[in-house]
């Protein structure tokens, strides 16, 4: 089931101020806006590796100061750019790491994540026993998205997942997620810098500017919006 | 003879081992709780760093007047080397700690490792081979500076090279010196292939 996200007046000191917003389940909301706008910050606060100085984040309608995080970031998935795998454990122990938290037995982990890797063309066979520091940039991403995706989360937090690959292999993954999503649907926050991204993986848009949510917008509507710094994106944008 | 230089290296090599087995089990917890409270951690590594500076004839002439843990004999030499192994092993935890990537601690952060498996399971690891470097260097003066133990008649090779400066018998200092420049040399060797079977494991 997937989770639902809010943002009640909530602030970080000094870089976010006053931020509200709902992701229903199922939702998948692109955070976008220029480096330094805040999106990794509010992304960060959705499970709790800050804590707001103001305000409250509820996950499921349950405030977070409330909640047992430990458990709640087990049932999230997370994936950054760069992949941040545990370069001492194989492919396959990066991504049976939440199964094995949760105390899956071997079996449920292998099939999961066999499916998962085929899927996204890294077959278990032949990568499961190689350490990230052998595998392509392309590849580690993949390794990472496999191990955020493999529990079934419930809630998909990503900050710019993608940015840093060549322009085909991130169309690739775009493409791979986007399916993946269409076949698990979980609640998904994404960060990126790129409007083209953001459109293609998302249906909603919340545009972030100094610190504060300055449009929150389907993604259709985006080229007919009139916040500046959304104008700014399009126009920088290559657009699918 | 021969089996004279034999038992006083096998001393020698107790003494320290027994020191750096110690400071082991003292340094590497010392310096896990250096990375969490980086004010108090900084502070503790100073006094670490300064008992480095206390020269060595005078760490063993400062510990034979403190009662139960001073006076003359192997205890007082032990100690003085634990004392002495204590930098190099808390330093490199310290180092190898903080040197883990962030984006790796968030990540294990961010899937619900709770801190004690975070420390287990990713900063303990990749910490691993820096730690070990630690313990080689640890080791390697080790087996130098307990050469200074005889003089507070805590044995070991140092008894030779001692009796050999008294008596202007450059023979005896060798069979003392000799002897502790193999073991220190054996001893990098063996940690180095260690270090680098660790390092191997975690590939970077």
């Amino acid at each position: 089931m997937p989770s639902t996200v809010e943002l009640r007046g909530v602030s970080f000191a000094p870089v976010l101020s006053e931020l509200s917003l709902r992701v229903g389940a199922g939702e998948a909301v692109a955070f976008i806006g220029r480096s330094g706008a805040g999106k990794t910050t509010a992304l960060r606060l959705i499970n709790g590796l800050l804590k707001p100085t103001g305000g409250d984040v509820l996950i499921d309608n349950v405030s977070l100061a409330d909640s047992d995080l430990i458990a709640l970031r087990r049932r999230s998935g997370y994936i950054i750019q760069g992949s941040g795998l545990f370069p001492h454990r194989t492919v396959y122990e990066n991504v049976a790491t939440i199964p094995r938290l949760l105390g899956w037995p071997a079996a449920r982990t292998r099939d999961a994540a066999a499916i998962l890797l085929k899927k996204l063309g890294m077959p278990l066979e032949r990568f499961g026993d190689l350490y990230p520091a052998r595998l392509s940039g392309g590849e580690q991403q993949r390794a990472g998205i496999a191990r955020a995706l493999v529990a079934e989360p419930a809630l998909l937090l990503c900050d710019e997942p993608f940015s840093a690959l060549d322009p085909i292999v991130r169309r690739e993954l775009q493409d791979a997620f986007r399916e993946l999503r269409e076949e698990r649907g979980a609640t998904i926050v994404f960060v990126t810098h790129d409007l083209a991204e953001a459109l293609r993986v998302c249906e909603r848009v919340v545009a972030f500017d100094a610190g504060r949510i300055v449009a929150d917008l389907p993604s259709r509507d985006v080229t007919k919006s009139n916040v500046p710094i959304v104008r700014q994106l399009v126009e920088s944008a290559v657009l699918p | 003879m021969t089996r004279e230089i034999l038992r006083v290296t096998g001393e020698h090599l107790l003494i320290v081992l027994a020191a750096v087995g110690a400071a082991v089990v003292i340094a590497i917890p010392l310096g896990i709780w250096c990375t969490r409270h980086t004010r108090a951690g900084r502070a503790a590594l100073r006094v670490v760093d300064v008992i480095q500076t206390i020269p060595s004839l005078a760490m063993f002439g400062f510990l034979i007047p403190v009662p139960f843990i001073g006076g003359i004999g192997m205890r007082t030499a032990i100690l003085a080397l634990i004392l002495y192994s204590l930098l190099p092993i808390v330093r490199n935890t310290v180092t190898g700690i903080r040197g883990v990537d962030p984006k790796v601690r968030e990540a294990g952060i961010a899937m619900g490792f709770t801190p004690r498996q975070l420390l287990f399971e990713v900063e303990l690891p990749l910490a691993l081979p820096s730690i070990i470097a630690g313990i080689r260097i640890a080791t390697v003066v080790g087996i130098g500076v307990a050469t200074i133990a005889a003089a507070v008649g805590g044995g070991g090779l140092g008894t030779f090279i001692f009796r050999g400066v008294a008596m202007v018998d450059t023979r005896l200092i060798l069979a003392g010196a000799l002897p502790a420049a193999a073991l220190a040399i054996a001893a990098d060797l063996v940690f180095t292939a260690v270090e680098r079977r660790v390092r191997g494991a975690v590939p970077s």
